[in-house]
């Protein structure tokens, strides 16, 4: 059940146990979102399916993207494209922190030699109207995973609760691995004929979007581009339910969704750029937030949200 | 008589919430249970981060039967009446007594209401207590709708006495309570059966959980500065970690770590606030140098290799931690030693409020004000705008972008780095203080001056833009930073007009607002070089407009008679927080309102010390006499003043006084007149004060002999110019109509 032959090597040996892990403990595996996304809380896997009354069990990696963490590849811990490991448990089950536990031990932690701690963290996400309660997981002093029981998502009520799980993969496998560099830590198996290292996989990549991030987007495009998704999304939204090709109830929640999340995206380049203002930043989060809300709002009129003819 | 004990045992609990849900629990249950008739000999409550545990020893074991005597209807009333009673007492007839009163003989129903176990007490109260429990936050969890703080677990309830222990049989949404609870989370892990608190304690304890709060932090401090000791160094004392650490472990184990080598460097207040914010340790410092050169970091566990393992993950972290400190430090120290003008140059593209501007614009006027100030507290003028235009730089730097705790201190450090005077370098650390009621006043002249421009463009600011405090509401911390101003005022004596600074950087707001109108701009800063010449809005205005050829700008009409409105409003809120200041230090807020009616009320230094004399004085015989005198005096003039039509205003003439104690009177005032003026003119108000108090009691002898409404009108009228003489003089001193008795 727990397996831990050995310590990992590598990185995606780290998430590969995850996934046996939590499919072993009967969450479907689900795979990234196809979208760039802040977080993997933004999947609609989270987001959308802790809403509504039906019970849910998924976990997956999720790419995620914060432009204004950019450091162009050479800080050792920070990243502005990283992954996220993401478990949504609805409702949330009473063994939850032990199921926990046991996915720390698959990844060879050894829980005898640890310091494993709940420390208090509240989590919120003002673009998704969102907030939980629950803890960071520090191991020896360091953060290794977001543990949140979801209260509210999008203004709603979460009833019931989902049990939210979140690894920072990269700061998790680096300390697994006993990695100082994150662009030091091997990606596949050091031993393979083709031994791949984090940074020969994403250094690059880290460099080019930082200096794009910070210097070059366009942001007279963005900007323009973030109003169509918010458009859009309200357009969309606005639409009568019912699809006068065959008179089927179609909400169409997850496009509008996927224009939420642009929306989101488009923001944190924005801010990347440095054009938002302390105050202005209220008010773009603020937009997001409602379109987030009108997307909850219809997903929990539709049957995956749980709404009953 | 049996022993109580409650368990809640739950997820991990916030460690700031533990110790006061440990004395709600004690506060509901006993509060409960005594309600209902269960008195007990003692109760204490302790914490854990997955428990709240509740002891009661000496409870009774049932509430006291209670009988209540009720009086009925008289022997021989008629059936309806008796039946009545007998429903209302759940009685039959046979059940009464028959008793002889005076007024013959009246049914007595005894009515007892039998105990109750306390067992079926304790189950009610305890589920009252814990459905309504008062956590700061709580939740649902999965698909139950009990809110708790995090999941609950299971509840651990049981008497015992001699006999044993049982189970208060329980069920809340599901949990149903027990005499179990569990070990450590991760040393002794599984279920323990329990019979008694002190069984409950001992296999806990054996379980690795030491159940008091008090008992884990006196440990941790105890082994950590033991080990500090042993090391030739002392634990930095901090209560208020202490505290959380306690409350994040159940079997505290202390571990002392080196900081690397690398970052010692670091200024102490960066390490302490990294390793404090950031891994909650203690700093470990060398008493000698006062560095900080190793840390604490409390564990929660044994391990078979004492620690290692946790102690070098521990270092690991903090050195993460510490190489972005170090990068911040020397990022920031290198564009200090270039002169932070990249710092300030930054901060135009900060705004501090969308209708205030950015924070270079800000610091612009904050320069300007503190310029002007400089002269009133005795600063250079110079050091005053240098300082002023470098205080907020730090902002800028990537320290405090991580630590906005540490915004001024490191302004100091990187002042210093920059070469920069020692008092512009204070400035920026003191500029902010002080914060609260109990924070030191700066008192260097330069820091001062500083400080007091950041607070008053802060507040002309927000008065500008109609933003002021309302009832809670108090976003921008105004109140906080009036009464900064007044403590900083106060605690050193400085004497200014505030009105005149209010005045000028109201215009500054109204520059910065104006927009592209140049012409309003123009005259707006001819105002502003009147106003700093002759320091008043009115006559600034009148000078610059009444030279101004053409049609004024709209703006500066609605300028005109807007502005000193705004800052009279503004020096009323001041008022009121002074009121609120002083009322704390014991002044009498009707002394103060008699006070702030006087002519000067926005020289805060000088209505202070006028209050206080007053309220001296108040406090004396002569001062709460003669306030009578004044008061009869000025009743009796206002109502003829009002009658008549007219102001007796022309002074009273000796040779039309009739009576010896009139003459005397006069006599008084011509005498003790020149006194007070020169002493209120040497604003000694004790003296002034003093000298009025010898008008007691000729003001007294005067209304015991005369009628000042003498049939004769020539009398009367040199009478009431009398009394107006009286009103006049003590009016110098306060506006006595103010003062209440």
């Amino acid at each position: 059940m727990t397996q831990t032959n050995g310590a990992p090597r590598s990185f995606q040996e780290i998430i590969l146990r995850l996934q046996s892990y939590w499919a072993s403990k009967g969450c479907a595996m689900l795979q990234p979102y196809d979208m760039e996304v802040g977080a993997g809380t933004f999947h609609p896997a989270t987001t959308l399916r802790s809403l509504g009354s039906k019970p849910w069990a998924a976990a997956y990696v999720q790419p995620s993207r914060r432009p204004t963490d950019g450091r162009y590849g050479e800080n050792p811990n920070r990243l502005q494209h990283f992954y996220q490991y993401q478990v949504l448990i609805k409702p949330s089950p009473p063994d939850l922190q032990e199921l926990y536990l046991g996915s720390l031990a698959a990844i060879g932690i050894n829980m005898d030699m640890h310091d494993i701690r709940f420390v208090e963290d509240d989590w919120e996400s003002p673009t998704l109207g969102a907030w939980g309660l629950g803890w960071e997981v520090w191991c020896d002093g360091m953060e290794v995973s977001q543990f949140t029981y979801f209260q509210q998502v999008g203004g709603h009520d979460c009833t019931p609760v989902s049990g939210e799980l979140t690894y920072g993969l990269e700061r998790l496998a680096m300390y697994v691995l006993g990695i100082d560099h994150v662009m030091d830590m091997p990606f596949n198996d050091p031993d393979a004929p083709i031994a791949l290292k984090y940074g020969d996989i994403y250094k690059q990549a880290e460099e080019d979007y930082a200096r794009w991030n910070f210097d070059v987007a366009n942001t007279d495009v963005l900007l323009k581009q973030f109003e169509e998704a918010e458009a859009e999304c309200q357009a969309i939204l606005d639409l009568p339910h019912e699809d006068p090709k065959t008179g089927k109830r179609i909400l169409m929640v997850h496009p509008a969704y996927d224009q939420c999340i642009k929306a989101s995206h488009l923001f944190n380049l924005l801010d990347a750029r440095g054009v938002i203002s302390v105050t202005e930043r209220q008010a773009y989060i603020g937009r997001v937030r409602a379109l987030a809300k009108r997307c909850s709002d219809a997903f929990v009129q539709t049957e995956a949200g749980g709404w009953a003819v | 008589m049996p022993d109580l004990l409650i368990e809640l045992f739950s997820e991990e609990i916030p460690a700031r919430m533990q110790r006061r849900a440990g004395e709600d629990l004690k506060k509901r249950m006993t509060d409960g249970l005594v309600e209902a008739g269960l008195t007990y000999a003692g109760a204490h409550a302790l914490t854990t981060p997955r428990r709240l545990t509740l002891a009661i020893d000496g409870l009774l074991a049932a509430s006291p039967t209670v009988r209540e005597e009720r009086k009925g209807p008289k022997v021989g009333a008629p059936d309806k009446a008796i039946e009545g009673f007998l429903r209302g007492a759940g009685l039959t007839r046979d059940q009464l007594e028959e008793r002889d009163t005076p007024k013959g003989a009246v049914y007595f129903a005894s009515i007892e209401k039998p105990g109750r176990p306390a067992a079926d007490i304790i189950a009610e109260v305890l589920e009252a207590t814990i459905r309504n429990f008062p956590w700061p936050k709580s939740m649902r969890w999965g698909a139950g709708s009990l809110k708790w703080v995090r999941p609950l677990h299971s509840i651990l309830c049981i008497l015992s006495d001699e006999a044993g222990a049982e189970v208060v049989p329980l069920d809340i949404d599901g949990i149903k309570s027990g005499n179990t609870t569990q070990g450590h989370r991760f040393m002794a892990p599984g279920e323990i059966t329990v019979s008694g608190f002190d069984d409950y304690a001992t296999k806990l304890k054996r379980a690795n959980v030491v159940l008091d709060p008090a008992e884990r932090a006196d440990a941790i401090w105890q082994d950590a500065t033991n080990q500090a000791f042993a090391n030739g160094l002392e634990v930095v004392e901090d209560k208020g970690l202490l505290a959380e650490v306690a409350g994040l472990v159940e079997w505290p184990v202390v571990l002392l770590g080196a900081i690397d080598d690398e970052f010692l460097s670091l200024p102490a207040e960066v390490l302490q606030t990294s390793m404090k914010e950031h891994q909650k340790f203690f700093s470990v410092r060398n008493p000698k140098t006062g560095r900080i050169e190793k840390f604490i970091t409390v564990a929660n566990r044994e391990t078979s290799d004492n620690g290692a393992t946790i102690l070098a993950g521990n270092q690991k972290v903090l050195s993460a931690r510490l190489a972005d400190a170090k990068f911040f430090w020397e990022n920031d120290l290198r564009v200090a030693k270039e002169g932070m003008e990249v710092w300030t140059e930054a901060l135009s593209n900060v705004t501090f409020h969308n209708k205030l501007g950015s924070q270079a614009e800000r610091i612009d006027r904050i320069a300007s004000l503190a310029r002007e100030i400089a002269p009133v507290v005795g600063a250079d003028a110079d050091l005053a705008e240098q300082a002023a235009r470098v205080a907020k730089a730090d902002l800028s730097s990537e320290m405090v972008y991580e630590f906005p705790e540490l915004q001024g201190l490191m302004g100091r450090y990187y002042a210093e780095a920059a070469g920069l005077p020692q008092e512009v370098a204070n400035a920026c650390e003191e500029h902010y203080s002080p914060l609260g009621p109990s924070d030191d006043v700066p008192t260097e002249a330069v820091s001062v001056a500083v400080s007091l421009a950041d607070k008053l463009d802060t507040l002309t600011g927000f008065w500008a833009i109609d933003e002021k405090p309302t009832g809670s509401k108090d976003p921008f911390a105004l109140r906080r930073a009036a009464l900064g101003v007044i403590r900083l005022v106060l605690g050193n004596d400085a004497r200014a007009h505030l009105d005149r600074f209010f005045d000028g950087q109201l215009l500054r707001h109204e520059i910065a607002q104006s927009g592209d109108d140049s012409q309003s701009q123009k005259l707006m800063g001819d105002m502003l070089k009147e106003i700093g010449e002759h320091g008043v809005f009115g006559s600034a205005v009148r000078t610059v407009l009444d030279t101004f050829d053409g049609d004024l700008p709209k703006h500066m009409e609605e300028l005109k008679s807007s502005l000193p409105d705004v800052s009279t409003d503004l020096l009323g809120f001041f008022h009121d927080r002074l009121k609120v200041f002083l009322r704390d230090q014991g002044i009498r807020h009707d002394v103060i309102d008699a006070c702030i009616a006087m002519d000067g009320n926005d020289d805060l230094t000088l209505l202070v010390k006028r209050a206080r004399a007053l309220e001296d004085f108040m406090k004396s015989d002569d001062g709460e006499n003669l306030l009578q005198g004044f008061k009869r005096a000025n009743n009796i003039l206002t109502q003829a003043e009002e009658k008549d039509g007219v102001e007796y205003s022309y002074g009273g003439d000796v040779k039309f006084a009739k009576d010896a104690s009139e003459i005397a009177l006069f006599e008084a005032l011509a005498a003790s007149e020149g006194a007070i003026s020169s002493a209120i003119e040497a604003e000694d108000f004790a003296a002034a004060m003093g000298s009025m108090a010898a008008l007691r009691a000729p003001i007294d002898a005067f209304f015991e002999a005369v009628q000042v409404n003498d049939d004769n009108d020539v009398v009367r009228r040199n009478r009431l110019n009398l009394l107006h003489q009286i009103r006049q003089v003590c009016g110098q001193v306060a506006d006595l109509t103010k003062v209440e008795g």
